[in-house]
């Protein structure tokens, strides 16, 4: 495929400068998309700090429990400026009289070392993993009336992943469309624990999420949040994490189904050597808008962040919107961080956004860079696969389940790992059952 | 016993100036058993007759026939032509990232074959190709062509055509950036298959070198987008001592 790579080190930057990247957004999907940093330099749309635009600190940006911190987006906002935000609308909570649908249920499976309670609003336990960052997250967070509470005892190390499924409960035929809901959960990993957490989103539903993740001291906890929810669904899902010293929080994101999704996960590091590891998958089909907005704060020394996202797109008006914040604050000296984008385009008419932004507020770091492309399915790539006897649609899918392969070995949860695989195979189905219909009239082209 | 028949073939390519002619009338027929070498200078048409035979959609075939046994091979898909026995070994092979060789070997020998390989022998096979190539075992597990040398991208396409032994197989500049060493061991594989007496190999070339390794019992001369001059191996010869320049100067 023909992917721009586009790497840079940020190292070594001038202690109290703050240096931002920004990408230029991507071009129209008629031509090659590029994020590509050269291009951007000669352009004058990206800058290291110096000279460019001033880009206002991520650190400055509002965070609030209060609805009323957050004016309704129109779209015009930067966190807003991707997103349908019509779709979006209901999850806004204009009126401020809470989401308060009811369709929406959690079911929880768990091992017998992990605990799970249903708690009532006032728990103090909900609300110590960062403040809401925008009117959706604030919605959420003002709307549940009740939060399900995942807890791994300090030391216990789980014996199977934990399942939480959030369902949209099925809609009467004709009926109206789902109302409103909102969601709460909270996975708790006490000091030494272990886990994985497993969060599938099914089914038809409109619906605004908290997850907060709190990972203790010394704690490894592995959270993959699956979207895969039947169509005319909007989702607006806020993850926001808290990583103590030493605990280390792997971050699996998937979303493959629902008109509109949009997670924004922020994570906050609390003690030094902490780290995070950020794995993003997404495929988008027409008309499906998918959206995925990370920050990372890297608020203490010595931590670490791996953020990785790749995404497919097929057919008219499929969008996806990537967005990779990252603060490296002045006291987060050793600060080891790196993010990937990386987004194939499979057809005409789909389009991607890719976005990263660094920026670094000391220069004692040991690395920090980031990466994005987006690349057209490559027609050189096809013809060489074609031109050893492999048939068009099976030569196509060798080049996505490559382009995925790399991504996909990193979950380290092999259940996760096959149930990805096939869901891709699934999604490929789709588009090789449309391709083939028109392969009878290509041959007669050639 | 095969017969590739290539007549009077007119291949032109889209431009921003509009159509351009490459090919102007081509006639060449290829049996099995034999190697052709192609030779001319840049530009010549050498790799259009390549792509073309391919079945490269950037190359649009204006008129002209070619068939293998009679069937028309212009009509087939990329893939049905390389399934119909046709191999191309390209001079820039492309980079397919996180499709490992091995995989990528086995999914074309079965699309080839119309069945999977048995499993044991071929395992064996691939093994003892790579060995004859000189090419480290940990090569089956690496991206096909992703962070290969200019050596190891060629090896790895002569091992293909080792494995999915063709009918009729078209190097095209297989020779080009070799050093001596690799060249040798590029030539030592195409011999072996060519051995078997079963191949028909059209070896395109610009230089003379590689005609020490592999002989070819015909060469042609490419000037303009057309065979200018044919002969056996003597021509190659006078190529070397005499290089292109009679074929380029102006008629009188």
């Amino acid at each position: 495929m023909t992917t721009s790579p586009t790497d840079v080190a940020a190292t070594g930057a001038t202690p109290t400068e703050t240096t931002t990247t920004r990408e230029v957004r991507a071009p129209q999907m008629s031509t090659d998309l590029s994020t590509d940093h050269s291009k951007a330099v000669a352009d004058g749309a990206h800058t290291h700090g110096r000279g460019g635009t001033p880009e206002t600190s991520r650190a400055s940006r509002a965070t609030s429990f209060e609805l009323a911190d957050f004016a309704v987006p129109t779209g015009r906002e930067e966190e807003w400026r991707f997103a349908p935000v019509a779709r979006l609308a209901p999850l806004f909570d204009a009126a401020g009289t809470g989401l308060t649908g009811t369709g929406t249920q959690v079911t929880v499976v768990n091992p017998a070392e992990v605990q799970v309670e249903i708690v009532g609003r006032d728990d103090a336990r909900l609300g110590t993993a960062g403040r809401p960052g925008d009117r959706a997250a604030a919605a959420a967070w003002s709307s549940f009336r009740e939060a399900t509470v995942v807890t791994i005892p300090a030391q216990a190390v789980a014996s199977a992943a934990t399942s939480i499924r959030v369902e949209g409960l099925p809609v009467a035929a004709g009926g109206s469309p789902p109302e409103p809901s909102a969601v709460h959960l909270l996975v708790h990993a006490l000091p030494l624990s272990e886990a994985v957490v497993v969060i599938d989103h099914l089914g038809e539903a409109d619906v605004a999420e908290t997850v907060e993740i709190v990972a203790e001291e010394g704690a490894h906890l592995t959270v993959v949040s699956i979207q895969d929810w039947a169509p005319g669904s909007v989702h607006a899902a806020a993850h926001r994490m808290r990583v103590a010293r030493d605990a280390s929080v792997k971050h699996i994101v998937v979303t493959l189904g629902g008109d509109v999704v949009r997670v924004t996960p922020d994570a906050e590091f609390t003690g030094e050597g902490a780290s995070i590891e950020a794995l993003g998958l997404y495929f988008a089909d027409a008309g499906q808008h998918q959206e995925h907005r990370l920050f990372i704060d890297h608020a203490v020394p010595s931590c670490r962040s791996r953020v990785t996202y790749k995404g497919a797109l097929q057919g008219a008006g499929a969008h996806t919107v990537w967005v990779g914040d990252v603060l490296i604050r002045a006291a987060a000296e050793g600060t080891d961080t790196y993010e990937l984008n990386r987004n194939l385009v499979l057809s005409d008419g789909a389009r991607a956004d890719s976005v990263p932004n660094l920026e670094i507020e000391t220069g004692v770091i040991e690395g920090a860079g980031h990466a994005s492309a987006t690349g057209r399915f490559d027609d050189e790539q096809l013809f060489y696969l074609r031109a050893r006897g492999i048939p068009e649609s099976d030569a196509r899918r060798l080049v996505v389940r490559g382009f995925f392969a790399e991504l996909i070995q990193k979950i380290g949860v092999p259940a996760i790992e096959e149930r990805l695989i096939g869901a891709i195979e699934a999604e490929l189905e789709r588009s090789m059952s449309e391709l083939d219909a028109l392969a009878p009239a290509r041959q007669v082209e050639a | 016993m095969s017969t590739l028949e290539i007549r009077d073939l007119h291949v032109s390519v889209e431009t921003k100036e509009g159509a351009k002619q490459i090919l102007r009338g081509v006639d060449l027929t290829v049996a099995s058993g034999e190697t052709h070498a192609i030779m001319g200078p840049n530009g010549s048409g050498k790799s259009t007759l390549a792509y073309s035979l391919a079945g490269h959609p950037k190359y649009e075939i204006t008129s002209g026939t070619v068939t293998l046994d009679g069937e028309d091979v212009l009509a087939m898909s990329v893939d049905e032509r390389a399934r119909a026995g046709m191999f191309l070994a390209m001079q820039y092979p492309v980079e397919v990232p996180g499709v490992s060789v091995s995989n990528f070997l086995r999914t074309a020998k079965t699309a080839i074959s119309g069945e999977a390989p048995a499993l044991r022998h071929w395992v064996k096979d691939v093994r003892t190709a790579m060995e004859q190539l000189r090419m480290d075992p940990t090569f089956a597990e690496r991206n096909v062509n992703e962070g290969f040398s200019g050596g190891e991208k060629k090896r790895h396409e002569i091992l293909q055509m080792e494995l999915l032994k063709p009918k009729f197989a078209i190097l095209d500049e297989t020779d080009s950036g070799l050093d001596v060493d690799a060249l040798r061991i590029v030539s030592e594989g195409v011999n072996r298959v060519r051995s078997s007496g079963e191949v028909g190999v059209l070896l395109i070339t610009h230089y003379t070198r590689i005609l020490r390794y592999i002989q070819p019992d015909f060469v042609h001369v490419f000037v303009d987008g057309r065979i200018a001059e044919e002969g056996g191996p003597e021509l190659a010869e006078r190529l070397e001592s005499e290089g292109y320049d009679r074929f380029l100067a102006p008629t009188a």
